[in-house]
């Protein structure tokens, strides 16, 4: 026990050391590669380059910032701990009470022949390690379960606390300490050719969810003052052949929309007769040569293609609606993180200044045009972003002070961020394990809804908790043994049984399945593990840095016919 | 260059329970097996002593790959790659370290594996796949592909099928060799499963490839809107014409050096039209290729090789994690791997520039510089080659005359070769107004 205290407060001392002289030096050497772009870049950026085009220094900083704690470096945990290492995670902590096992050193890539009959903790933490010196590597060894006895304060310092491979009731326990403490917990299990990820996390919010096919916010529907003006500056009958094909789309769609609005009672284009025509008046407004033969004019060609999208009706999305509606916007007070504060800023912006819209994104797709044009329409909107998010900004000062905080607590570069991709903020609320445990509160209607197809993923939820229901019965998993195979069939079928009959579960699960689990035998083939770690490294990813949109809640991975499903439980 | 055979002895590297997570699928009987498995334990003997595996590619995938399948039993490995380490690499392809920065990928690689599971016996080559002709490809039972190029990856495709036997017209199944291939691009895969000759191969789907961005050139010359514009001028336009590092030396995308040099003309570039936006790391993009590998997208791969996939599955988890298995379509006319001769219908009076655009810009064929022959007069003459200059220049004037003018025939056979397929691909002309 003493040996364990001096484990932790070491540990502890050395991370907040770590963490406080990290950022600064982050800070330090971000600022000298950029300050001069002449000096190149640093080791490494040069290192990270790749990944950070995916979530911007930003998001590296959130990573190198965070403590993952991984509990059991089984190979499923240790393949995700290499995908956090590599990347740069700040710290990482194994908790695992386990020796290092021949099979243990036969499936796993971070421990080696001489691991066996050591400590598993300390052999994967050494050589994953190995992979980064960036990385601050910790274990503790110990189980989770001695843990949560005696301290169960431990966990609350972590980021994200992840656990692999764990029984039933050490899930639950730890599911409760960490829902309690407002820690989000993945679990992840490999059970034969069976990958299974839990998110348990009560909120978790994001501004950059990098859709990947936004629609464009270009408010032809509905022009502010300056884009009027500025599509006024156009006579598209009186221009010179280079610069009528050079003129971007946006203005010749505007332009034809108000031809279109004075013949048809300043109605939008509705269906598809209606967007056909409108096609057809665009290309009736193509320059002709002399023989009346219609030139090349390839801007016109993509204002045609554009229509349909071009004459969505700029509105709020159903998930940013209830996003604005949500309590935590309503009731705002000093305790309410930045999200929620921005979040009921431009709502109060649509309300007012807005006229029903959110701040303008300020952005616009490539197309044909001269650079001058099409720098000139670019300034339009980009301008017209920048005052909403000024706005915007004052929405956010008043609500600071109403609260007694400092205006500085949220800084202009996040206001804008925040105003940017105000059309994509998402927020997750995944339920609690226990409720999903339950009998009251399970979600029956997903299970049976799901089981109408016998063969989809559902099927394999029930089994493992088939399987973890033989676990207490008889403290152990079936089919470990060859000889245990085919008389461990008929026990599991009772548990099967016996789950489905406590939540009142009229479903049928195949005989097939009870037998395939107990061929499974408990193991953790290598390239499932490897699979399942990748995953559960990218939510964890997207859990630190808040970029992306992790999923909701259960996701399993049928290795046998390479698919794939998500429930919500 | 001798390739790097180091004697590996392959004694017994098993301690006890070593193979146990394995066994269980190769010795056990399930519901879910495919018809003709029998379980065994001469199966994981197999894999040990006898089984041959191409992997091609020792960056992203083909780091997770060469684990995967070392940890899987796979003993006896062969690695192609031509590629050496760079810094930038160091964040995924985690066989590698700093120390190792400038080495050849697959020698690295190779000695990792060999040296952290003991008994596997991976063999380096640090060459190109195209370095290598069909007695080498014959040996293997499966290949592994984890490439970053689609050029790559349809040569290798064209060089399985080129092993494909046929007696009276049928497919021999023991000249197959299955074809795994896998690619990622930030957040989104995909892993296919390829038997040649029976399902569909890379020429059948070429049209699932996103294609790749590129800019008009008027755009790039004189009228640039984007950063992205900026940049390509300079790459494309100054920097053969200034030749900053000697002449003919070509932008080296890891080369600090020269992505600074190209970084401080594009801003120039960008300033004259008052275009904001051009970054160091923007620099550093353009010259890269598309499909770059990610992070954490472990090997889906290995899989199919208990049960073999069916025979594609694309992922993508920007938004929670999803996942898409379907059956691609063998095309029947594929000039890959259909057998069907394929067909050029033009009028006679059509030039030969036409004939090259086809090629080059039909979906289905999508070459890169073909060189187009044809046997005129008893004699093979070349009609235009691009690759060679000195050649180039002399058959340039073949691409203005017309087909009738350089003699082609109705029903005459075209040969033409390209860096995406190892095999000459004949064309039977086909000459009506």
């Amino acid at each position: 026990m003493l040996e364990l205290w001096e484990v932790l407060r070491q540990f502890f001392w050395r991370y907040r050391k770590r963490s406080s002289s990290r950022k600064s030096t982050n800070i330090a050497v971000r600022a000298a590669a950029m300050a001069d772009g002449s000096k190149g870049k640093s080791t490494k950026e040069q290192k990270y380059d790749r990944q950070l085009r995916l979530w911007g220094d930003h998001g590296q900083d959130a990573l190198e910032n965070a403590h993952v704690c991984v509990i059991n470096a089984t190979a499923t945990g240790t393949e995700l701990l290499k995908n956090l290492v590599l990347p740069g995670i700040g710290a990482f902590t194994i908790v695992d009470g386990h020796k290092a096992s021949g099979e243990d050193v036969g499936n796993n890539f971070f421990l080696s022949i001489d691991s066996i009959g050591k400590s598993r903790a300390q052999a994967a933490t050494e050589l994953l390690q190995e992979l980064n010196s960036d990385v601050s590597g910790n274990f503790v060894e110990e189980t989770p379960d001695k843990l949560l006895d005696n301290d169960p304060e431990f966990f609350h310092r972590f980021s994200l606390v992840i656990g692999v491979q764990l029984e039933e009731s050490t899930c639950l326990r730890l599911g409760a300490v960490l829902w309690n403490a407002g820690v989000p917990f993945l679990a992840c299990r490999t059970y034969g050719l069976v990958g299974y990820m839990r998110l348990a996390v009560r909120e978790h919010t994001v501004i950059e969810s990098h859709p990947d096919n936004a629609l464009e916010d270009l408010r032809l529907d509905q022009p502010f003052a300056e884009l009027k003006n500025h599509v006024q500056s156009y006579n598209l009958d009186n221009m010179e052949k280079k610069h009528h094909s050079h003129t971007p789309w946006i203005i010749i769609v505007a332009k034809y929309l108000e031809k279109w609005y004075n013949e048809h009672n300043f109605q939008l284009p509705k269906n598809y007769k209606e967007k056909e025509s409108f096609r057809e008046l665009i290309r009736n407004g193509i320059l002709q040569n002399e023989n009346g033969v219609p030139e090349d004019e390839e801007n016109f060609e993509e204002a045609i293609k554009n229509v349909n999208t071009a004459l969505n009706p700029t509105k709020i999305s159903r998930l940013v609606q209830e996003i604005f509606d949500g309590e935590e916007c309503k009731n705002i007070t000093s305790q309410t993180p930045a999200f929620w504060i921005m979040a009921r800023a431009v709502k109060e912006f649509v309300e007012s200044e807005g006229g029903g819209n959110l701040p303008v994104r300020g952005t616009i797709p490539d197309m044909i045009a001269d650079s001058e044009k099409f720098i000139n329409l670019q300034n339009v909107y980009r301008e017209k972003a920048m005052q909403d998010a000024l706005l915007v900004a004052k929405h956010v000062e008043s609500l600071l002070q109403s609260v007694g905080k400092p205006p500085e607590s949220i800084t202009e570069p996040d206001i804008k961020l925040f105003c940017k991709n105000a059309a994509f903020l998402r927020v997750v609320h995944c339920r609690s394990l226990a409720d999903e445990y339950s009998v009251e509160s399970l979600n029956k209607d997903e299970i049976t809804s799901c089981m109408d197809s016998p063969d989809c993923e559902m099927v394999l939820y029930l089994m493992l908790r088939s399987i973890d229901r033989f676990h207490q019965q008889h403290s152990r998993y079936p089919g470990v043994y060859n000889y245990q195979v085919e008389e461990d069939i008929g026990k599991l079928k009772l548990c099967v049984n016996s789950l489905l009959q406590e939540y009142g579960l009229n479903v049928n699960v195949k005989d097939d399945y009870i037998h395939e689990f107990c061929r499974y035998g408990a193991s953790e083939p290598h390239t499932v593990a490897s699979f399942l770690g990748g995953c559960a490294a990218q939510e964890a990813i997207k859990i630190i840095t808040h970029q992306f949109v992790p999923f909701n809640n259960t996701f399993i991975y049928n290795a046998m016919s390479q698919t794939s499903a998500t429930f919500q439980l | 260059m001798a390739d790097v055979e180091e004697p590996m002895a392959l004694d017994d590297a098993n301690w006890d329970g070593r193979w146990n997570h394995v066994s269980k699928f190769l010795e056990r009987a399930g519901p879910f097996t495919h018809p003709d498995f029998e379980p065994s334990t001469e199966l994981l003997q197999f894999l040990l002593e006898t089984c041959k595996i191409l992997v091609i590619g020792a960056g992203g995938l083909g780091c997770e790959l060469l684990k995967n399948l070392a940890l899987s039993g796979f003993r006896d490995i062969h690695l192609v790659d031509m590629d050496t380490i760079d810094v930038s690499n160091l964040n995924r392809q985690f066989l590698f370290r700093p120390k190792d920065v400038g080495r050849p990928k697959a020698e690295v690689a190779a000695e990792f594996i060999n040296r952290r599971i003991p008994g596997c016996n991976v063999i380096a080559h640090f060459k190109k796949i195209q370095d290598f002709d069909e007695s080498f490809y014959q040996q293997f039972h499966i290949v592994v592909c984890g490439l970053d190029s689609i050029i790559a990856r349809r040569w290798m495709n064209g060089m399985l099928m080129s092993l494909l036997t046929f007696e009276e017209g049928v497919l021999d199944p023991s000249s197959v060799i299955p074809l795994i291939d896998g690619g990622t691009e930030g957040f989104k895969g995909n892993a296919r499963v390829i038997l040649p000759g029976m399902t569909a191969c890379i020429e059948c789907t070429l049209e699932l490839y996103p294609p790749q961005i590129t800019y008009p050139m008027c755009t790039i010359a004189s009228m640039p809107r984007l950063p992205e514009h900026c940049v390509e001028y300079v790459r494309l336009l100054q920097w053969p014409k200034e030749n900053p590092f000697g002449d003919g030396v070509p932008l080296d995308g890891d080369d600090p050096k020269h992505i600074q040099w190209v970084f401080q003309r594009s801003r120039e570039r960008a300033g004259e039209f008052s275009i904001t936006g051009v970054t160091y790391r923007l620099t550093q993009g353009e010259p890269r290729l598309l499909i770059s590998a990610s992070l954490g997208l472990s090997c889906l791969l290995f899989r199919s090789a208990y049960i073999s996939l069916n025979n594609y599955l694309m992922f993508n988890d920007v938004d929670g994690l999803y996942t898409y298995t379907f059956e691609a379509d063998r095309k029947e006319n594929c000039p890959a791997c259909s057998q069907v001769p394929q067909e050029l219908q033009f009028a006679p009076s059509a030039k030969l520039q036409d004939v090259l655009n086809y090629l080059t810009k039909s979906a289905t064929l999508q070459m890169k510089s073909p060189a187009i022959t044809a046997t005129l007069e008893g004699k093979n003459k070349t009609l235009y080659l691009q690759t060679i200059s000195s050649i180039e220049e002399r058959t340039r004037p073949n691409l203005c005359k017309t087909l009738k003018e350089l003699g082609l025939t109705d029903g005459q056979e075209l040969a033409v070769t390209d860096i995406t397929s190892p095999q000459t691909l004949l064309f039977k002309l086909s000459l009506s107004t």
